[in-house]
Order: structure tokens, then sequence, then C-alpha cells
């Protein structure tokens, strides 16, 4: 398990759109809210439907630290 | 509802409307003398230039501009490029930038990428979450030196949201930049927006056939198009791109576009409430839907929506086997494999994502069948892909 300022690591890394949100959705309750995932997509969609994603559930979207990278913490 | 009917639901008018009836009896009894070269000095050619002009007259007299100020080409595409092309060589001496919004045609986008590949700039203003222009930006944008042509678009045709054309020509015309306004989607449905210098639309939007393009440049323009060499002055003249025009084409174009204004008051009205049922009805009965563009501000006959976790392509093809023509903005759908670049813009979810535009054509009756055969189908979808609950 990685600690707190570690993020939880998701590879989407050749998936389509809509199969990185959808990972992010199934992996997000099963961290603890206050922590951070970063997915990992390479798909053009992904930089902006994981932000519209948050945006639509409610989630934090941290940022893109790298290309094809997003992070999102659990806020609720 | 008939099962023809049900077929028939076509609602994809963004892209192109059914020809109106009107546009093909025009087209057949054009094919007579609409063959012949208009520019020649024999009898054919007079009357193949007769019609020409008369259709240039009415297009002109619809679109509120004067017939010498109005040119015929071979789509709006190429209207599209003839204008920033020609506009911004115009003002070369002025400068070499290019301003426009993000959420401009790729074909105005297009011709912007070949000015920057020539050693010009091109400036590009965002737009807010609901796809309006920042109007502060634009100001900054337009005031700036060297400022040779800016571009705004009446309303995205992928989602509708009208823009703040007047206030961007003020703001243009304070600075002396000609401003130029894609108006396809709105020409023929509401009354064009004033204060720009050039305008392009594309008659198959309205029902006319495909193949027949506007461009109107205002007088006193400085306009300096790209084929210039090739395009000889009796051609620009007469109101017709390079080469022969495709007469009965237009000749349609202009009685489509005709017929379509007569009724448009009318029909903006009936296509609004259409488009606002759809606006409440998909919000309220598909699970996690994401309905884009301004709710009020809006062209009346277009819809956009992404539905989560829905992939855009098999959405449009389970709508097809349900008998619903629809375009979309996602990635998938596209040749490119990008989202759309006006839902990038916005910020708006881009998979799952469904357009609606509506004609004269689409009924009452097959929007409600669509609307109650919707959320079914996109169950469906996110149930064979095991992601319902998420």
């Amino acid at each position: 398990m990685s600690g707190a300022t570690e993020p939880h690591e998701l590879d989407c890394l050749g998936q389509r759109c809509p199969l990185p949100v959808i990972a992010l959705a199934r992996r997000l309750p099963q961290v603890a809210v206050g922590e951070v995932i970063r997915v990992l997509a390479d798909d053009p969609a992904a930089a902006l439907d994981i932000p519209a994603w948050c945006r639509l559930r409610g989630q934090e979207f941290v940022g893109s630290p790298a290309e094809y990278a997003f992070d999102v913490r659990r806020s609720s | 509802m008939s099962e023809q009917a049900r077929r028939s639901a076509y609602f994809d008018a963004a892209t192109a409307s059914p020809l109106h009836p009107a546009a093909r009896e025009a087209l057949i009894a054009s094919l007579a003398d609409g063959w012949a070269d208009p520019s020649r000095l024999y009898t054919q050619a007079r009357r193949a230039r007769g019609l020409l002009d008369a259709a240039r007259g009415a297009t002109a007299e619809v679109l509120g501009v004067r017939p010498a100020e109005l040119t015929f080409t071979a789509s709006g595409t190429a209207a599209a490029h003839l204008a920033v092309l020609g506009g911004l060589a115009g003002r070369r001496r002025t400068g070499r930038v290019f301003v426009h919004s993000a959420i401009e045609h790729s074909a105005v986008l297009h011709a912007g990428d070949d000015h920057v590949s020539a050693g010009g700039q091109a400036v590009s203003v965002p737009v807010d979450r609901l796809g309006r222009l920042d109007e502060d930006t634009w100001r900054a944008a337009v005031a700036a030196d060297g400022v040779a042509l800016a571009a705004l678009i009446a309303a995205s045709h992928e989602v509708g949201t009208l823009q703040p054309v007047t206030q961007a020509a003020e703001v243009c015309a304070a600075h002396g930049v000609p401003l130029l306004v894609d108006a396809a989607v709105i020409a023929g449905r509401t009354p064009l927006p004033t204060g720009w210098s050039m305008l392009t639309a594309s008659a198959r939007k309205w029902g006319g056939p495909p193949g027949v393009g506007l461009l109107a440049v205002r007088t006193g323009t400085r306009f300096d198009p790209p084929q210039s060499a090739h395009w000889s002055q009796p051609e620009r003249a007469a109101g017709h791109g390079p080469g022969a025009p495709d007469l009965p084409a237009i000749v349609a174009s202009a009685a489509a576009l005709r017929a379509v204004w007569a009724e448009a008051e009318a029909e903006a009205a009936r296509q609004r409430k259409l488009v606002d049922r759809i606006r409440e009805q998909v919000a309220a009965t598909v699970t996690d839907v994401e309905v884009v563009g301004d709710p009020v501000d809006r062209v009346p006959h277009l819809v956009t929506f992404s539905c989560l976790y829905v992939d855009g392509e098999s959405l449009l093809r389970e709508l097809d086997r349900h008998g619903y023509a629809v375009s979309s903005g996602s990635s998938c759908t596209s040749s490119t494999l990008e989202p759309s670049h006006v839902l990038v813009a916005m910020g708006a979810l881009s998979h799952g994502n469904v357009r609606i535009s509506l004609h004269r054509e689409v009924t009452e009756e097959q929007v409600d069948r669509f609307l109650a055969e919707l959320p079914g189908i996109v169950a469906r979808l996110r149930e064979e892909a095991g992601v319902t609950g998420l």
C-alpha cells in the first residue's frame, strides 16, 4: 500500500475512452477519503473526461503532474 | 407511429437537412437550362446566367446583403477557407495575426493552420463552461497589434450556444479589424447578426442540396483570395467560385432558402419547444447524463448531451438500429480519434456524446418516441459493458 504522499496508481495506458473513466469509478471507492489515485491514460479523451467525471461526481481533480497522468482525490 | 416514420427519424440537420421540396422542384426545373456555362455569350449561356442572377438576388435578399457582395462556392468549407485566407491576405500589410474563438468550425481552424504554416500567427480565444466566448479575452486579443482578421462562429454546430456576435463586432469595429462570422448553423433559421465584414454559410444545412456554400463579403472589406490567380474577374463578378458553377444546385439552394425563411419563425418556435423537451426529459430520465450548452441562449434546433460510461460509437450504432440518425462529438466517432475541440474547449464530458439537430420534417411524435426509448438503450449499453451502479 502506498503512504499518504504516494498516490495509488491506476494503469489505463492503451485503453480507449470511456474505459479509463470506468476504471477510475470502480477504483475510487476502494481508497480512503482524502487519498489520491493517479490515473495513467493516453487516450486523447482522458484529459477531458477525467476532470469532467470529477465534476459530475463531486470528486477533486488535483491536476495532471505529467503527460498521460491525472491525479484524482477522493473527497466523498 | 408507422414503421416508415420510425425508420426516418433523422436528427442530424446540423450536418445536412433533407432536401426541401422547393429545392427538389427547382433542381429538376433548372436542369433544362442550368447545364450551360453562364459566362458565354450565346442564348443558352444567357439563360444560365439568368438563373444564376435570380438565385443570387433571392439569396441576397433573404440574407440582407447586396447581390454583388455574395459568392456561391463549392461548399461551406470552401467558403470558410476562402474567407479566412482571403481576409488575412487582404490585410497582410496591417498584420499577420488571426484571432478566432476556440470553437470555430474545423474549416476555419484548418485555414488558420495554413496561415500559421505560412509564417502567420493565430490566437485562440476560450469559451466558458456553457460554450460562450470569453469577451474580455476577445477584447484584449482584437486590440493587440497586428490583427488582420477575427472570426467568431454565430453558434457552434456541435453545441448551439449563441455567441455574442454583436458585442464582438463592436470590439472589432473599434479597432478596425474585419470580423468573419460563420453563420452555417443559423442561416435560414434565425435572423443574422449585424456588424460583420464577411459571412459564410452552407446550403445543405437549410435544405438545399450539398455542394453549395455561400460567402458574403461586405463592400469595402479588404479581400485577397488565395486562388485569385485562377479565379477570373468575370467569375468573381458573376458571383461564383473558380470554375463552372453547379447552377441547378445553386438555384435549388436559393429556392430552399426562400421557402425555409418564409416559415422560419414558426419553425424555430416549434423546434425550440421540442429541444426544451429533450433537454428536460434527457436530464430527468437518463441517469448520469450531462446536457451541455446554454439552456436558454442557444439556437432553436440543436441539443447535445453526454452519457457517462457509454462509448459514443456504440450509442450511435444502437440508436441507428432503432431508427434514429444522430451525430456525436466523441473521439471514437471521429476520424482523428480526438474528442471534439468544442467539447474540449468547454471542458464537457466527451464520451457517450450525442448531438440532436432538428429540421422541418421532424415530428413531435418522433421526438417523444426517441425520448421514450433512449433511457432503455443507454441502460442496456451500460449493462452490457458492466458499468451499472458505478
